[in-house]
């Protein structure tokens, strides 16, 4: 019981990774395909969107991987060897990405045209947006491998059953789909906090993301009733299905609001979607973290040590929950018109 | 404890611990310089609402804009960290995650409400009012000064392991505040916070005497000179002092640690305590060293005359290396004294009033990468001194270590790596710090500054 909540608490963690962190990489794959006369402008606004939130996003993601440490050591100790090369390609990922993005920033602007990006900046942007692409899908990529049932771990000792578990067709197309998503989510957030023609350039990108999520979506069904039935079962099981239906509404909606010009609904629509999609994905796997062999009751840490997790939580949180509101209330609240000028003055 | 498989190459152990070191001691300069410079950042902010003077308030943006760079790094390499926790370790990790785990959970705390008020701090000097932009500052350099002591938990309960019962190799009944009841937790965490502030403020000075020796000697450049300067020489002058306890500390619970890095090859009573000098391992004796009596065991066990072990009373496959410890000890205490001096010679010129001449600068500006070196060589005698164990007396690292074979390629393919950004940012900051404001006095400006900002 205590090993499934703190397992619930890791998976509420993900979400917020997914929802928050996910759109964080999708606006620097926005920013690696910004196209047309208003490309700088797109980028612009990707940067002035991503600038103060994303450290905080990104920490939704050291506290999956502590959760993870702290209460089922075995199994992160499974996947740090099963997982060794794509774990370190992330982590390539994750070091190049934050790093050009913040570089990119204090680079100078070019000597001829200040307006624009001198050529050490737009070197520092490809690399950001280059190391968006690939971290998702590499992301995506890991996930598929812990329920594609490739790792396999006896008496301590991991082994890998055939192929690269991470290299598989499943674990491709789930990294294919988490990108999708990513992007969906960046495309979204971002039509709503820009206006006018930036605005449409945004929908009609969400538009295209929205329909790459469907079309992955459709070639992840064979894969998983063929590769990972279990998953399979337990996606069509009485336990997740009812989330995953709801992600599904609530996929529709956010395409027919956009559609419509609705980018706020769209916003919570797309919330929910990628809520549901995650946990929908958590629930059917349960009670496995990698997949078949360690579950969350085998890995389970001492009580001791889940109970300070979980106790510790609402404490945490109390702090955490109001901070993180202020700072999406003063960076994404309705004053959004307020542009820093004087940010940019200065660079 | 062995490992499964029987065999671990020699080789990945090696690469594993290169690859580690190399990943720590990259981290532990941006997270020294991202407790110090928030600090800093807020002393000059609060300066400026108290004397309206421009300058304190440029010198808190140009910190904070060095803050978000530094910090950016130190949070994508402290991820890099965690993961390699178990990608290099995962022996070490299965046995002591849910173990040391409480204390990285809250500090998981401390680095959201660390980004969360950095976001707010250097996206809202606009956006939020001057004594709520304060306090943002204030949030950054709490939770970064908590965050410093929250993983010096982990690292000292691996130094002096408790809270857990040992049976049959497994860790039973495990106290869930395990890493906080290692009693080497309060002399490191006090030790290495202090050093963080020495870093960074040394670091920080050099830059300023740099300019001034450059002819800029405006407000801009003396108050960050004298600013920098007081955090940094508080900290060097406690260090001392915080030192000799993490000594005492050592000298009672990792005796063989002690020996190694005094390079104390024979138990004696009213043992010397050797400066500088080369040990030898194979004939145990150490060449050009100058020896004060009974220092040592004075300062070890506050009596002039008290038996020191030796490495000689312990088996020869549990010893450290002894030359990286000592030589890596007598560049952190040497770095620490001079540094001290260094100070002591900056405010006494002030106290004469007198403007800091260029002898005085030119050491400033020498000594400027002093205090980061002194943190990283007493990083080295801490984790090559605790060697071969992991885990003081539990587990060895050669037993930690992963089975995968490709560790020397990620090792190879992280060091450069971070050479490359570590390069890269160096000259990012190069030109920041370079970028002064043209006019750095100017009251007017700054007094109108404040009456907007209000
Ligand atoms: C600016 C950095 C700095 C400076 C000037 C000093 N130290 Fe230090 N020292 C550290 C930075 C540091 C450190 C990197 O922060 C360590 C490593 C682990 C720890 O807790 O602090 C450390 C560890 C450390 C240890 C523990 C080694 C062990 O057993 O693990 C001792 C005995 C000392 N120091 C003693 C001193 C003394 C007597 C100093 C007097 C000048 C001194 N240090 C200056
Ligand atoms: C939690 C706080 C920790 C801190 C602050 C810390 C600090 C350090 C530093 C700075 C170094 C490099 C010294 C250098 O500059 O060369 C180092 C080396 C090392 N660390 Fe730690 N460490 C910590 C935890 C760990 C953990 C969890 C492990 C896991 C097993 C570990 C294993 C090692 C090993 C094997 C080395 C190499 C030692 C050698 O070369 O002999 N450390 N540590
Ligand atoms: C004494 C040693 C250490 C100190 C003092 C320290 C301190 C810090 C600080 C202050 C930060 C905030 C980022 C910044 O300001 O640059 C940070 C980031 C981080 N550190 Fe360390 N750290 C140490 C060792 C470690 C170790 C051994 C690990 C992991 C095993 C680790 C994991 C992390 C992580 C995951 C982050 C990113 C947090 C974020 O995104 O804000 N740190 N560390």
């Amino acid at each position: 019981m205590l090993a499934d909540l703190a397992a619930g608490l890791a998976l509420v963690a993900l979400i917020a990774y997914g929802v928050l962190g996910g759109a964080d990489f999708g606006g620097g794959v926005w920013d690696a395909f910004a196209r047309g006369p208003r490309r700088d402008a797109q980028r612009d606004a990707i940067a002035h969107a991503m600038g103060p939130v994303w450290e905080a996003n990104h920490v939704w993601l050291i506290f999956v991987v502590v959760l993870l440490f702290t209460c089922f050591p075995p199994a992160y100790a499974a996947l740090g060897v099963a997982l060794f090369t794509p774990f370190h390609l992330v982590l390539l990922g994750i070091i190049l990405r934050g790093a050009a993005f913040v570089f990119r920033a204090y680079s100078p602007q070019s000597i001829r045209r200040p307006e624009l990006p001198g050529r050490q900046a737009r070197r520092w942007g490809a690399v950001f947006g280059a190391a968006s692409v690939i971290t998702p899908v590499l992301l995506g990529m890991c996930l598929g491998a812990v329920s594609a049932g490739g790792v396999r771990v006896a008496g301590g000792v991991v082994a890998v059953d055939g192929a690269a578990p991470w290299l598989r067709p499943l674990s491709l197309a789930t990294g294919g789909f988490a990108l999708a998503v990513c992007a969906y989510l960046a495309a979204v957030y971002l039509a709503n906090e820009t206006e006018g023609e930036l605005r449409g350039d945004f929908r009609r990108r969400a538009l295209w993301a929205g329909t790459a999520v469907v079309a992955m979506s459709a070639l992840m069904l064979p894969l998983l009733r063929a590769e990972a039935p279990h998953l399979w079962h337990g996606l069509l099981s009485a336990r997740a299905a009812p989330v995953l239906a709801l992600g599904v509404a609530a996929a529709l909606l956010s395409g027919w609001a956009l559609w419509r010009h609705r980018p706020r609904l769209a916003r919570t629509a797309t919330v929910v979607q990628t809520t549901c999609l995650i946990a929908g994905w958590g629930i059917a796997q349960h009670p496995y973290l990698v997949y078949p062999d360690v579950t969350v009751h085998t890995a389970a840490a001492g009580e001791a040590t889940l109970r300070f997790v979980l106790w510790s939580t609402p404490a945490g949180m109390a702090l955490l929950l109001p901070s993180l509101f202020l700072l999406f209330r003063v960076f994404k609240g309705p004053s959004l018109a307020l542009a820093d000028a004087e940010e940019r003055a200065e660079r | 404890m062995t490992n499964p498989d029987g065999e671990v190459g020699m080789e990945t152990l090696t690469a594993a611990r290169a690859q580690m070191e190399v990943s720590l001691a990259f981290h532990m300069v941006f997270a020294a310089l991202g407790i110090g410079m928030p600090l800093m950042m807020v002393a000059a902010e609060a300066l400026w609402l108290r004397t309206g003077q421009a300058h304190y308030r440029q010198l808190a943006r140009k910190w904070a804009k060095a803050t978000a760079l530094t910090f950016a790094i130190g949070a994508v390499s402290g991820t890099a960290l965690s993961f390699e926790l178990g990608l290099l370790w995962p022996r070490f990790m299965e046995f002591a995650g849910g173990i040391i785990g409480p204390a990285f959970a809250l500090e998981g705390y401390a680095f959201f409400l660390e980004a969360i008020f950095l976001g707010l701090y250097l996206y809202g000097w606009e956006k939020l009012s001057p004594r709520a932009h304060l306090l943002s500052g204030v949030a950054v350099a709490v939770s970064g000064m908590m965050s410093g002591v929250l993983v010096v938990a982990a690292n000292a309960w691996m130094q002096q392991p408790a809270g857990f019962v040992l049976v049959d190799g497994k860790a039973t009944q495990v106290s869930a505040l395990a890493p906080f009841l290692s009693r080497a937790w309060g002399v490191m965490a006090v030790h290495s916070t202090l050093s963080c502030y020495i870093a960074t403020g040394f670091a920080a000075a050099g830059v300023y005497a740099l300019g001034m020796l450059r002819g800029r000697r405006d407000a801009y450049h003396r108050s960050g000179l004298a600013l920098a300067l007081g955090m940094a020489t508080v900290a060097a002058v406690l260090q001392p002092v915080s030192g000799h306890f993490n000594g005492e500390h050592t000298a009672k619970h990792q005796p063989i640690k002690l020996a190694a890095y005094e390079a104390h090859f024979h138990t004696t009573r009213g043992a010397a305590e050797l400066i500088g000098g080369i040990p030898d391992e194979e004939t145990q004796t150490v060449r050009f060293a100058i020896r004060i009596p009974k220092l040592l065991s004075f300062l070890a066990y506050g009596d002039p005359d008290a038996e020191v072990k030796g490495l000689n009373d312990f088996p020869r496959e549990l010893w450290p290396n002894v030359l990286i410890t000592h030589l890596a000890f007598q560049v952190m205490i040497g770095c620490g004294l001079l540094l001290i001096g260094v100070g002591a010679w900056f405010w006494l010129a002030r106290w004469r009033r007198r403007e800091p001449g260029r002898w005085l600068l030119r050491a400033l500006v020498v000594s400027s990468p002093l205090g980061v070196i002194a943190l990283e060589a007493g990083w080295i005698v801490t984790e090559v001194g605790r060697q071969p164990w992991v885990i003081q007396g539990v587990m060895k690292t050669e037993d930690a270590v992963t089975t995968v074979p490709g560790v020397p390629a990620t090792f190879f393919g992280f060091s450069i790596l971070y050479l490359l950004l570590g390069t890269a940012l160096a000259l990012l900051l190069r030109r920041l710090a370079t970028g002064a404001p043209p006019s750095a006095s100017s009251a007017e400006h700054s007094m109108a500054e404040v009456a907007h900002a209000r």
